[in-house]
Parts: C-alpha cells; sequence; structure tokens
C-alpha cells in the first residue's frame, strides 16, 4: 500500500519528478518479497467463533465470565492479524456466532462451512464439538477447539479436523502436580464433586499423582445438594460447614479440590479444620493464562487485551486468541489463505506460535494438541509455570505434560 | 628489616593504585539500564567496576549514547519518555516526548533524530532531537521493538514481534517500503558496517536471519545447538557484529551463553557461557572488549573479543537490559 504524503502546489517539474518516484516505488514495490499482491484486492480470510449457549456462574464474584468470554480474545487476534495482514495483503473477519439452548451445533457449523468459511474456532462442550466436526469434516473446514478440556477428544475421539488449543485436564493436572511435588507437598487430600465433570478432573489429578510421586492420603466426596449458589448471608454458614467437612483427615499436605461445577472449591482456602493450602479447583489454580502473567513480554499482551476490552484477560481469551494467530502465523508463512495450504502449514514440522510463555508452542503430530506451559496462578499472582525443572523428556519437556505419544488411544482419520 | 620491606611495599602498592585510579587514555564509561531497580549503572572499564548508580524513571530498557557523547539516552518505559541523562554531571537533565512505552530507539548518522519504537502503539515516532520534539510516527506490525539504521543512512529497519516481520522505512520519506518475515518474535536488528547484510533475531523462532537488504530477502537463517541443553532455551536477541564485519556475538538469552559467528559462513564457531539470561551488549570503542547484560544474574560480563573468553563478571543493578558504552 503506498501512503501518499500531501501534494500542494504541483508544478510540471515536479509532477514530472513525482511520477518517476512513483514509478520508481511501484518497481520497489514490484521486488519487494512481500509486496507482489498490493496491486490486487486483499486475499479475504475468514474465520468463525462459535459460542456455547450458556455460560456458567462461578461462586466467585470476581470470576464470573463476562459476556463476551473468549470471543474477546479472537476479536483482539483479528486486529492483530489484520496490522499484520496489512503488509500481506490479507484481511481477515470474525464471524460470531452463539448457540440457542439446545440449538444443533453440527446444523451451524454446516451453515458457516456452507458459506465457504474454512476456519472455525469452537467453545463447545465435547459432544457438541464432536457433532460439528463429524458434520463438515467433508468440506476440508477444520475446527479450533479452544474451550473443551476433554482428555477423550484428544485420545479415543480424536478427529484429523480439530486442532486443540485449550489444554487438557491431564495437562492441567500435570502442571499442578508436578510443581505440588516439587515444593514437596506430596500428601494430598482430595476433595472431588459430585457431577461427572469433576469425576473426570480427579481422574486426572490421580493420575497425576501416581506419575510424578504424589500420594492421596484420603477422598471425600462434596455432594450438590443443590440451592443457590449466592445468598445474601450465606457466608456464616459456611465457615461452619467447612471446617467440619474437612475434619479428621489423615495427615496431608495439601488440599486438592476437584469441583469444576463450581460448587465448593472456593469456599475451602482458609476454612480447612488444618491449616494447609488448596490447590486444584481454587488456591492455587493450574490454567493456560491469567491476567496477573507478566513475563516474557505479557504486558505488551495484557495492555493490548485491556485497551479493547476494557477488562482483564482470561485463559479462554487466550486460548481463543492463540486459535486465530495460529490462522494468521499460518495464513503469513504461506502467503495464502487458501485453507489447504493454510492446514498442511499448520500440520507440518515448520509451524510454530508465539503466545508469551517463554517459548515456541508446537502442535503434538499425533493428535493435534499445542504443547504449552501451564500457569500456576492463586488469582492476584503467577505462583509458578510448568514444567518443571528436573521433569525432563526425549523430545519436549512439554510433553511431561498431558497423556505422551507413547501412551495415546488416538489414531488420526 | 622488616621496616624497609615496609616501607617499599607501601611505595610500591601506593603508587600502583595511584597509576590505576588515573584513567589511562582507553578508560571509557559503560552505562547499562536496570529495568527493574529503575536505576543505569555506570561501569569504568579499566576498573571494570561500577562507579555510579544514577536513579532513573521507570523500567529504563533501550540505552544510547548521543552521536556527540553529551548525553545518554534512556528510555523509561512505564513513564512513557525518553530521558536524558548529562553525561558530565551523571543527572537526568531533560525527557523526550517518545510516544508511549519507548523500548528501543536508534539515530540517524547525524545525531540530529530519533525513532523510537513505541510497543503498545505499533509506531515508530520520530523525534527531533535538536528541537527536543516529535516530528511525526510511522505504522508498523504489532508490537514494534528492534531498531537499526543502513550505514548509508537511507533505511530505517525496525522489527515487529507478533507481525514477525523487519520493516524497511525510507528514511526520506518516512515510508515503508519493503517487509520481510522472519523468525518468530523478532527482537533486534544489526546492519554489517559496509551495509551488505541485515541480521535479525528471532527470539521464540531460536533463529537468526540474514537479509539481503537491496533484494529484500532472507538469504540465510543462522541456528544454533548446544548439547545438553533443550532447543527452546535458546531465544536469540542482542547482536553485536565487529567493525571488521568478520564476527558476530548473538545473545542467546536463557541459554546463558554468547554465541560467536563467523560472519562469511554463518556457523557458530563457539559458544561463551555467561551469566543468566543474556539480553543485549556493546563493544568498547576500541572494540577489545564486548559487554554484555546478564538480566537473571543481574550482572555483566565481560569478554575479550580477540581471544574469545569472558574475563570478569560484574554485579550491577536488577534486571540489567540495555548497555551504551563510549569515551567519558
Amino acid at each position: 500500500m503506498f501512503q501518499f504524503g500531501t501534494i500542494s502546489h504541483i508544478g510540471a517539474r515536479e509532477l514530472c519528478g513525482y511520477s518517476i518516484r512513483l514509478l520508481g516505488g511501484l518497481l520497489i514495490g514490484l521486488n519487494a518479497r512481500m509486496t507482489d499482491a498490493l496491486a490486487a484486492d486483499p486475499t479475504e480470510i475468514g474465520i468463525g467463533y462459535l459460542r456455547r449457549a450458556k455460560v456458567e456462574q462461578t461462586l466467585s464474584l470476581v470470576e464470573q465470565p463476562a459476556a463476551d468470554d473468549g470471543i474477546a480474545g479472537a476479536r483482539l487476534a483479528i486486529e492483530d492479524n489484520n496490522t499484520t495482514g496489512k503488509f500481506l495483503n490479507q484481511h481477515f473477519t470474525l464471524e460470531e456466532i452463539r448457540l440457542k439452548e439446545g440449538e444443533d451445533a453440527a446444523k451451524v457449523a454446516i451453515a458457516l462451512a456452507d458459506r465457504n468459511i474454512a476456519f472455525i474456532i469452537a467453545d463447545l462442550p465435547a459432544d457438541q464439538l464432536l457433532k460439528a466436526a463429524d458434520a463438515i469434516r467433508d468440506r476440508g473446514t477444520v475446527l479450533f477447539n479452544a474451550g473443551a478440556t476433554d482428555d477423550r477428544l484428544r485420545e479415543e475421539d480424536c478427529r484429523a479436523n480439530i486442532f486443540h488449543i485449550a489444554p487438557t485436564r491431564s495437562m492441567l493436572a500435570d502442571g499442578l502436580a508436578q510443581y505440588l511435588v516439587w515444593k514437596q507437598w506430596k500428601r494430598w487430600l482430595m476433595v472431588v464433586g459430585s457431577h461427572e465433570q469433576d469425576k473426570l478432573l480427579a481422574d486426572a489429578l490421580r493420575r497425576a499423582a501416581s506419575r510424578f510421586g504424589a500420594r492421596i492420603v484420603q477422598e471425600r466426596v462434596f455432594e450438590d445438594t443443590g440451592g443457590a449458589r449466592r445468598t445474601d448471608s450465606g457466608v456464616t454458614l459456611i465457615q461452619r460447614q467447612m471446617p467440619v467437612f474437612t475434619q479428621q483427615a489423615p495427615a496431608y499436605d495439601v488440599l486438592v479440590a476437584a469441583d469444576e461445577s463450581e460448587v465448593f472449591a472456593s469456599y475451602l482456602p482458609y476454612r480447612t479444620w488444618d491449616p494447609r493450602p488448596v490447590a486444584g479447583s481454587a488456591g492455587l489454580i493450574p490454567k493456560s493464562w491469567d491476567a496477573a502473567q507478566d513475563q516474557w513480554g505479557a504486558v505488551q499482551m495484557q495492555n493490548r487485551f485491556l485497551k479493547l476490552n476494557s477488562r482483564h484477560m482470561t485463559a479462554l481469551d487466550m486460548q481463543a486468541w492463540t486459535a486465530a494467530r495460529m490462522i494468521g502465523e499460518a495464513t503469513s508463512r504461506v502467503n495464502s489463505g487458501d485453507r489447504k495450504a493454510v492446514v498442511d502449514f499448520l500440520k507440518g514440522p515448520d509451524f510454530s506460535v508465539a503466545a508469551f510463555k517463554g517459548q515456541r508452542l508446537t502442535l503434538r503430530p499425533w493428535n493435534q494438541q499445542l504443547r504449552q506451559p501451564i500457569l500456576l496462578a492463586d488469582g492476584r499472582m503467577v505462583v509458578s509455570v510448568s514444567p518443571q525443572e528436573g521433569f525432563l523428556h526425549q523430545v519436549s519437556e512439554l510433553d511431561t505434560l498431558g497423556v505422551d505419544q507413547p501412551e495415546t488411544k488416538c489414531k488420526l482419520h | 628489616m622488616w621496616r624497609l620491606c615496609l616501607l617499599t611495599g607501601t611505595a610500591f602498592w601506593g603508587t600502583a593504585f595511584w597509576l590505576a585510579g588515573t584513567l589511562p587514555a582507553d578508560a571509557f564509561l559503560a552505562y547499562v539500564s536496570n529495568e527493574k531497580s529503575n536505576t543505569v549503572s555506570v561501569i569504568d572499564t579499566d576498573q571494570w567496576a561500577v562507579v555510579k548508580t544514577i536513579k532513573v524513571g521507570q523500567r529504563p530498557r533501550g540505552i544510547e549514547f548521543t552521536r556527540d557523547g553529551k548525553f545518554v539516552l534512556v528510555a523509561v518505559g512505564d513513564d512513557d519518555t525518553i530521558q536524558m541523562i548529562d553525561t558530565a554531571t551523571q543527572e537526568v537533565v531533560d525527557t523526550l516526548p517518545s510516544g508511549p512505552d519507548p523500548e528501543l530507539f536508534i539515530q540517524d548518522k547525524a545525531g540530529k533524530v530519533l525513532y523510537v519504537a513505541n510497543e503498545n502503539d505499533n509506531t515508530v515516532t520520530l523525534i527531533d532531537l535538536t528541537r527536543r520534539a516529535r516530528m511525526g510516527d510511522v505504522q508498523v506490525g504489532v508490537e514494534p521493538e528492534g531498531m537499526a539504521i543502513s550505514p548509508d543512512g537511507k533505511i530505517l529497519i525496525n522489527t515487529s514481534e507478533t507481525t514477525n516481520m523487519a520493516h524497511f522505512i525510507d528514511t526520506e520519506t518516512r515510508q515503508i517500503v519493503a517487509n520481510v518475515l522472519v523468525g518468530s518474535r523478532p527482537r533486534f536488528a544489526a546492519f554489517k558496517s559496509d551495509g551488505s547484510e541485515l541480521w535479525v533475531s528471532s527470539e521464540v523462532g531460536g533463529t537468526v536471519s540474514v537479509i539481503d537488504p537491496v533484494k529484500h530477502v532472507v538469504t540465510g537463517k543462522i541456528t544454533f545447538e548446544i548439547p545438553g541443553l533443550r532447543k527452546e532455551a535458546i531465544q536469540p536477541v542482542g547482536i553485536g557484529i565487529t567493525p571488521d564485519d568478520k564476527t558476530a556475538f548473538i545473545a542467546l538469552g536463557p541459554a546463558n551463553r554468547v554465541a560467536v559467528v563467523d560472519t562469511a559462513s554463518h556457523q557458530v564457531v563457539k559458544y561463551l557461557l555467561v551469566g543468566q539470561r543474556v539480553w543485549h551488549m556493546a563493544f568498547t570503542p576500541d572494540n577489545k572488549f564486548l559487554l554484555v547484560t546478564n538480566g537473571v544474574s543481574n550482572d555483566v560480563s565481560v569478554i575479550d573479543v580477540a581471544a574469545l573468553k569472558v574475563l570478569k563478571t560484574i554485579q550491577v543493578g536488577e534486571l540489567p537490559w540495555g548497555i551504551t558504552i563510549a569515551k567519558p
């Protein structure tokens, strides 16, 4: 793109000189590797964003997700992609669709594919994600899983047309376990919620304990008996309930809570019978990103997000940002918006993306899961980043987190 | 007998210390920005010690002597300004309107124009150094950082970290004339003094791209391999090329080493172990020594350029970032 300054009082000689410079500039432009396509219209690259119908309520008022949780990250990435795209004659747009309650994700995905959208970022529960992926499989449309942490999506239910940017439960649990073991807090009292997703998280934590040398001294179940999450003066009851619930445990170092359903974990810190730290779904929480992350140039990221969206950046925001950036990174490297070229590049050995976590992130070739460090945050600070020093691996230390290649059930097809 | 010994001993050491105290002709002063402690450490290259610590604004990073040697400019990012340290008094005397969050900057050959990378704004701001006023800006890619000027002064280079490009900007027209895609997260750009090559480090990509500045293409990529060290820890940042253009030094960040590269073959000839998270560097004006900043170990390593050996480590402030050296 040639940016012309203001031209005033043009005489014939000046006009001649200007024309020669214009021609010269055009020739330089044609010689320049990246500016070949500038004469033509920009390549349009449409990215879809499919959001789940409901946003879950959290126990903590400050953690309640914003209405634009996730998509705000994608919007920032589209801006970043378009800044880069100026120099490559590529233009990105985001097509946002929020599912209605009970709506079929497959139908919506097909509709997007019909409109020639090649890349869809999805924040959907596992079953809906699989339905959508299978519905658009033959159209060469690719899904970027920004929200579902289910291991089965990367194992027995893996799909060749899904890239996983969200970490798995096993990666999150391993990230936490490595730190607790490093800290020598190896005796865990585990408290598990009564819902399916809580049990899945507990499975991951049990596996992590066994893998890294921690010992679960006892498990307790916290039954969800229903009732309102937030009441005006409920805290006095909670203050009595939690110590009683956690009393008479065998000797332990840390209470690990598996409560994805947001029923009890946030009530535990500072209320356990014994003075013990809490980790897992409350206290020290493993996540892919946190608003407190300030290492490795992250402040730049946080500032840009804050400026655009007027709030702090969540893990889901960052997962969506990374997904959209992966697409932008691929289109710049192959200098094209062609879906086959982009997907081939993503699946190839040269792909990596920088995401402000201190090292380049690459895709695991066997199940297309994005390798990534896991942050351990307490709501105000990032306490540590896993993998912890000392946990070694022959290919990548990031593969000490989650299910590794020799163990995988995934056969991509 | 011992009194004679004591007397001659004192005379000898007294003379030695007196001689050391007077700065010989080739002593220099190195100014080091300490990103966390908000100070600038001044190192005397004859004593190899910090002789003064100057309090500056918040988050000092880019630091450079003006061409006339009268000032040291330091970008204090969190204060959204560039401070001017008077080298005679070693005190901050003025500020420049740098635009928000300045990190790195570079002067033109005459020392009249300052080009500043504003990371938060995706711009390069131009400042008239004589009037100390803003002159204009250029829109670049996402998170601009690295800055370089071609030896003939005609082209300004800016690298953008998230866009992953080196932008070529015509200094006369202030227009971008070319963009070259490099490895992930480019941090620093340096020309050979004969102008034949532009080197750009990619921190996350782990490589240094060698670019033909006329054809605007990458002609080579320098890669690094350190036995026993995982590849992800090798993150090239600062680059220093000797004036004869024969040897390049690359700071490799958390690999804690400086790579010595033969510029003809683009091969690494040696790795020098320095402090933790080695970041930026500067040659002494006589090119005998190269000083590098080690961000995490809070010190500066001194490298003998001819012998390719690390001679000394000097403790400075917290999180040393940039360094600039000149005659006092």
